[in-house]
């Protein structure tokens, strides 16, 4: 139970979210441009350093919904999923990746953990200072995000299943109020 | 120097807010509507002294300068009483309530999961309701992100604390959304 009364039973953000729209909007915002974004670092990928930065502290709710969108993108490659969850420098995934994802690990420790070898090491893998930019807002952002849900104790649905469906949802739709809007999901969401 | 080419010499957030556009205009209008907004039972400068008291755990000079400056000039107080908030503020003469809720935003700081019903409770006996807690998790949340910005890409900050105060009427006036990041 949610340590204050938000007058709904959604899950996770979406509870906190519903009790405070006006907050709700910029977030959304935030999280479509950061998340849904295309230049320089796939959807996909911009949500496994989502995933990993949200394992990182231990918010179960985010790096499972997060982990369910990513794998959306992936073709419901969720032993990936895991393993950059885990382990991501031994995972099949670019080079280039890795190295966002060791900056994003760095800022979720601390903003003056991101050293100039990690930024070199990225630029080694192609990546530019838009994808450097990205990456350390999204880990930033994940650091306001996974406190919210945790700091106000957001109820966290056991069953796995209900993340397939949200991160279905998300990645046919984008971040925005209908998360916290449209609940149950749409029969015909669930049904795909 | 920064991390990444920004394209302007600006200040703190300002930089990687002039160099992307397209985030700084949410992470704005969150700090409008969580710090200056008028609807809302906790003052301006009591959002300020969190935001302030967050971004001094988190080892971030601009912020806690910036916001330091703004909750200075809202509460009509001086440096060495936000500087007094900043290393105890269980030593200040804040109200019960105030001390309750930094103690929440000190918490979440850590972790989220560090808040504990406890602690909640002890907001809600002197005061505070659903909403100022809920308000005190997401501004100390928050600066956590922005805190992990300014630092993550290395940006510059004045290092005369004088700067932030002269500044903080004019900004504080103008405030989050519509000023000008070039001035």
């Amino acid at each position: 139970m949610p340590h204050i009364d938000v007058h709904n039973d959604l899950p996770g953000i979406r509870g906190l979210m519903a009790f405070r729209p006006e907050a709700a909007e910029p977030m959304g915002a935030l999280a479509n441009i950061l998340l849904r974004d295309e230049e320089g670092i796939s959807r996909a990928e911009r949500e496994l350093i989502a995933t990993h930065v949200s394992y990182l502290n231990d918010c179960f709710y985010c790096h499972t919904s997060h982990g369910a969108t990513a794998c959306q993108y992936l073709d419901g490659n969720k032993a990936l999923v895991d393993q950059v969850r885990k382990d991501f420098r031994n995972a099949p995934i670019s080079g280039k990746l890795k190295a966002l994802i060791t900056i994003a690990a760095s800022v979720q420790k601390s903003g003056k953990a991101v050293t100039p070898e990690q930024i070199e090491a990225a630029r080694r893998e192609g990546a530019t200072d838009r994808d450097i930019h990205d990456t350390v807002l999204i880990a930033a952002a994940f650091c306001m995000f996974n406190r919210y849900v945790d700091g106000l104790a957001a109820t966290t649905p056991s069953d796995l299943s209900s993340y397939d469906a949200r991160g279905r949802q998300i990645a046919e739709r984008g971040y925005g109020s209908h998360i916290f809007s449209t609940f149950p999901i749409p029969v015909s969401e669930v049904a795909q | 120097m920064a991390h990444i080419d920004l394209g302007n010499d600006l200040p703190g957030i300002r930089g990687p807010m002039a160099y992307r556009p397209e985030t700084a205009k949410p992470l704005n209008e969150l700090a409008e509507l969580l710090l200056r907004d008028d609807n809302n039972t906790l003052s301006r400068g009591e959002r300020e002294l969190i935001g302030t008291y967050v971004s001094s755990l988190n080892d971030c000079f601009f912020c806690q300068n910036v916001h330091g400056a703004f909750a200075q000039h809202y509460l009509g107080c001086d440096m060495p009483f936000i500087d007094a908030v900043k290393r105890d503020p269980l030593s200040t003469p804040i109200s019960e309530k105030m001390k309750a809720l930094l103690r929440i935003a000190g918490k979440v700081q850590v972790s989220g999961k560090r808040v504990q019903p406890e602690d909640i409770e002890a907001a809600r006996n002197n005061g505070a309701t659903d909403r100022e807690i809920h308000d005190t998790v997401l501004i100390a949340a928050a600066f956590c992100m922005y805190n992990r910005y300014v630092d993550g890409l290395a940006t510059w900050a004045p290092q005369d604390r004088q700067f932030y105060i002269d500044r903080a009427p004019g900004r504080a006036a103008e405030g989050y959304i519509d000023y000008d990041l070039h001035k």
